[in-house]
């Protein structure tokens, strides 16, 4: 179909500010936050109702034109990439926090809300959302639903999938779908858990309705030195292995405690290899118990310093470094490229040290920062896209760290997600049958195929061909996908 | 014996081949739940075993017919266990009875349930293929998340072969405190406490009495008691045991066994038809709500959908057609569609959550 047809069609939904045509416009939306990847869309529409979604959907089904749904756009795989040919519809106007019951604990909000903003709401009832990615000043609850978003304190309050109840959705069929319930759990199959995490491949959030926790009385935070990213390592198993679930517990290395010390001023010492940062919340008796029996593991795990924050300004300071990460980092480089691979916690020196080994080899530095407690892995490879085959490199370096995780058992994305980035890795990382079936999965949501495709789920050529370039052992991996 | 993936592999198979329905059986601890299933028995007890259990990484993973005492038993050992507080419902109860009924226990409300434990699966699929979901890390989104799908699909798409289940350390303390009120102020004062960060780890309101269970740190579980006065209940294990398996004399009623699953703060059930025949129990602060009741179905369902909720009749004093609630139309469709994915031979448990599921 013609641009300019579509665009009248458009209209007929949208107020004429609401869609999008000109390059000049469009270029604000030509990537989300993995910036390697870039591509203007035809259109962007910008609808602020569930109807005009819905009829926005039903054109662009009817005219076979592909559809990228978009929260903030601060998504690191690429999930948001437009098509040049197809429709980016923005769900930037939908800010609404529709009701909140703070006696019941939940907020109904629209998918553009900010992550953040959400606690803000709830703060005045001492209640929060749990879930929070460090991004969470700027990504919407749409998008951390589609992500099914992480964040430091994750380990003891769980991942998005674990604190949202309902959702409202429209299919690229134009379904309004109403998935979950204010309740525990609905009837039938867990819909719920299958939407979140689906990447903007099944259908457009329109609504979600969070759970809201009560905000612990006090939050402290021990900051361990290490000598080694070993002893690191095992302080963390030592601190699961007595039983305790820390609120939050981090491990930055030496890299990316420079980084963030010259950023931010947090009072890292520059001298250790790695550090944890251990937080314990909930009563004060309970914080006080907690952080005496950490402190006394984490020197007996061979801890070089220990501090610990004296009041929620010190905390609020310690945290910082950690949370400005990633734009530390960003400083000493033109360009960084975000890895997200999780692992089996034992296997973390190993994994480092392998990643050590590959920087070298590739001739590009790495940074590490690590959510220690649940084995997520964010490997930042530094790299400057203006010199030639650098980026080249730098993706290069990344798939071998992505194939490590798989290889000791891990998994190629913790929270950040498949998208466009880390789709020839599901080759690696699932068998053809396993992703057959997720081909069906989408198809049984969106049986054209509009909504978002090319993301995520890698076809069988795909895989095919990346099988060719990826010989082990001198077999070629998946004997079982036709090759014809 | 079907102990091995290649024998119950071939069995699916040629059951697809022959459009031969099989009805998945662990210890059939849940038999009572669902629908009845026509179809050959696949006993599914010889595939056992703990595969891994490494406690630092809070990571478990058992073989589906694995019994869930001796994964409790395994995890007692080391301090830990899992948190979603599984009903046996039968000495025999397996691991992949559990995850398929997806019934999660009186600690619920407050820690998770059975599918927010799930990390990851392996399972066979209609067509035989050996398959694996998710992994054994905390942290997983590559690809749709199959495996927490299987988390009370009741056996219809897919035989279960190992799961991996996230873990936690046993609380160091715990304690119960016992609340005479009435439903009102009962139903309130959950809600108002769970809006706090008190600890609490479960909740149970019957005739008169709430029970609160808290678990935490001993010296958090010492201030919050003085916060909440109430009476200890000696022997609470035991009370908390006999919600959670139905033996609790609540569930000696002779009548029908309604499940009704609401938002917590839903008020108090007013229907007359259903006040007048029904005896109730409160759990999950509000938000799980046992009814054993003589009032028609239809009754029950309008009223916990009124409410925000759904209702199911749990166990029921004859044969009964829809157990579960019924799905709205697009609901529907795409669970024809899943099972279709899934199981595209209509072999696993036909019938046992819907009629044509
Ligand atoms: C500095 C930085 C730090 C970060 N830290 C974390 C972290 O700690 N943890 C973490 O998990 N992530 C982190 N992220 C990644 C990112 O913020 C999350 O993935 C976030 O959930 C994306 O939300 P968004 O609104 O920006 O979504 P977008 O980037 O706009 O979209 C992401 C995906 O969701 C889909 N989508 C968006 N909205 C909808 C909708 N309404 N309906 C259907 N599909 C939709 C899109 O199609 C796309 O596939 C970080 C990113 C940055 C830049």
């Amino acid at each position: 179909m013609k641009k300019h047809e579509l665009i009248k069609q458009m209209l007929e939904i949208l107020p004429a500010e609401a869609v999008l045509f000109e390059q000049e416009d469009l270029k604000p939306f030509e990537c989300d936050g993995l910036s390697a990847y870039r591509q203007v869309p035809m259109i962007v529409a910008l609808p602020e109702t569930e109807q005009q979604v819905r009829e926005i959907l039903l054109l662009c089904r009817r005219e076979n034109v592909a559809v990228v749904a978009r929260g903030a756009g601060t998504g690191l795989s690429g999930g948001a990439l437009p098509l040049s040919d197809g429709v980016l519809l923005s769900l930037s106007k939908f800010k609404r926090i529709l009701s909140l019951d703070p006696l019941a604990r939940i907020a109904r909000v629209q998918p553009g809300v900010r992550n953040l903003a959400i606690s803000e709401a709830a703060a005045p009832h001492g209640l929060y959302y749990a879930p929070d990615p460090s991004s969470q000043i700027a990504c919407s609850i749409g998008g951390n639903v589609a992500e099914n978003a992480g964040g430091v304190h994750c380990l003891k309050y769980g991942l998005t999938v674990h604190n949202v109840l309902k959702l409202r959705a429209c299919t690229m069929d134009g379904e309004l779908l109403e998935i979950g319930s204010e309740a525990l759990d609905s009837s039938g199959y867990d819909l719920l858990a299958l939407f979140t995490g689906s990447e903007g491949m099944l259908g457009v959030i329109t609504e979600v309705t969070v759970k809201l926790l009560p905000k612990p009385e006090l939050a402290q935070v021990v900051m361990a030195a290490f000598a080694t990213v070993a002893d690191a390592g095992n302080a963390v198993g030592e601190i699961i292995a007595d039983g305790i679930i820390p609120a939050g517990l981090e491990m930055m290395d030496k890299l990316s405690i420079k980084a963030a010390e010259d950023f931010v001023h947090a009072g890292y010492p520059l001298a250790a290899e790695a550090i944890l940062l251990c937080e314990s919340d909930g009563t004060p008796e309970e914080v006080a118990e907690e952080i005496a029996k950490m402190q006394t593991i984490l020197s007996r795990c061979g801890a070089t310093s220990l501090r610990t924050s004296a009041n929620e300004a010190d905390r609020l300071r310690l945290w910082a470094g950690r949370k400005a990460a990633f734009p530390a980092v960003g400083r000493l480089s033109p360009d960084y490229y975000c890895m997200d691979g999780t692992i089996p916690r034992r296997e973390l020196s190993h994994v480092l040290s392998r990643i050590d080994e590959l920087s070298k080899e590739y001739g590009l530095r790495v940074a590490n920062v690590f959510h220690a407690g649940d084995g997520n892995l964010h490997p930042l490879i530094l790299y400057d896209a203006n010199r030639p085959g650098e980026l080249h490199r730098a993706e290069e370096l990344g798939g071998k760290v992505f194939e490590l995780c798989v290889e000791v058992g891990g998994t190629i994305t913790g929270e950040h997600g498949v998208g466009i980035e880390k789709i020839n890795q599901m080759c690696a990382q699932f068998k053809s049958g396993e992703l057959q079936i997720f081909r069906e999965v989408k198809l049984a949501f969106d049986p054209s195929g509009l909504l978002n495709p090319g993301k995520v789920i890698p076809t069988v050529h795909r895989c095919a061909e990346f099988g060719r370039m990826h010989v082990h052992h001198g077999q070629v991996p998946f004997p079982d996908i036709p090759r014809l | 014996m079907q102990d091995s993936i290649e024998q119950l592999s071939n069995i699916v198979r040629e059951a697809g081949r022959e459009r031969r329905p099989l009805c998945i059986q662990g210890s059939g601890s849940k038999s009572f739940y669902g629908r009845v299933v026509q179809g050959a028995t696949l006993d599914v007890t010889p595939y056992r075993g703990i595969v891994s259990y490494e406690p630092t990484e809070l990571v478990l993973t058992a073989r589906a017919g694995t019994p869930l005492a001796e994964i409790e038993a395994a995890l007692a050992s080391k301090r830990q266990m899992l948190p979603f507080e599984p009903p046996h419902f039968g000495a025999g109860a397996t691991l992949g009875g559990c995850i398929a009924a997806g019934l999660s226990g009186p600690r619920r409300a407050y820690a998770g349930a059975v599918r927010d434990y799930v990390l990851g699966v392996r399972m066979i699929d209609g067509k035989g293929d050996d398959l694996r979901f998710g992994g054994q890390v905390m942290k997983n989104v590559a690809g749709y998340d199959v495996s927490r799908l299987m988390a009370g699909s009741l056996g219809t798409l897919g035989l279960l072969l190992e799961v991996s289940l996230k873990i936690l350390p046993l609380p160091a303390e715990e304690l119960t405190l016992r609340f005479e009120m009435a439903e009102r102020e009962a139903l309130e004062t959950m809600n108002r406490w769970a809006a706090q960060p008190l600890s609490l780890s479960a909740t149970c309101y019957h005739v008169g009495v709430l029970s609160v269970r808290l678990s935490g740190a001993s010296a958090a579980i010492k201030s919050v008691r003085q916060k909440l006065g109430g009476e200890v209940l000696q022997d609470a294990e035991r009370f908390w045991h006999s919600v959670r398996e139905q033996q609790h004399e609540f569930f000696e009623s002779a009548k029908n066994l309604w499940r009704l699953s609401l938002p917590s703060c839903a008020a108090t059930i007013n229907v007359p038809a259903i006040k007048v025949s029904s005896q109730q129990l409160i759990e999950w602060g509000g938000a799980l709500r046992w009814l054993a009741s003589d009032a028609l179905p239809a009754t029950i369902r309008e009223a916990a959908a009124a409410l925000g909720g759904h209702a199911t009749l749990f166990r029921s004093t004859e044969p009964n057609d829809e157990p579960f609630h019924p799905l709205t139309p697009p609901l529907l469709v795409l669970h024809q569609r899943l099972k279709k994915t899934f199981d595209p031979h209509g072999i696993f448990n036909p019938g046992r959550m819907y009629k044509d599921l």
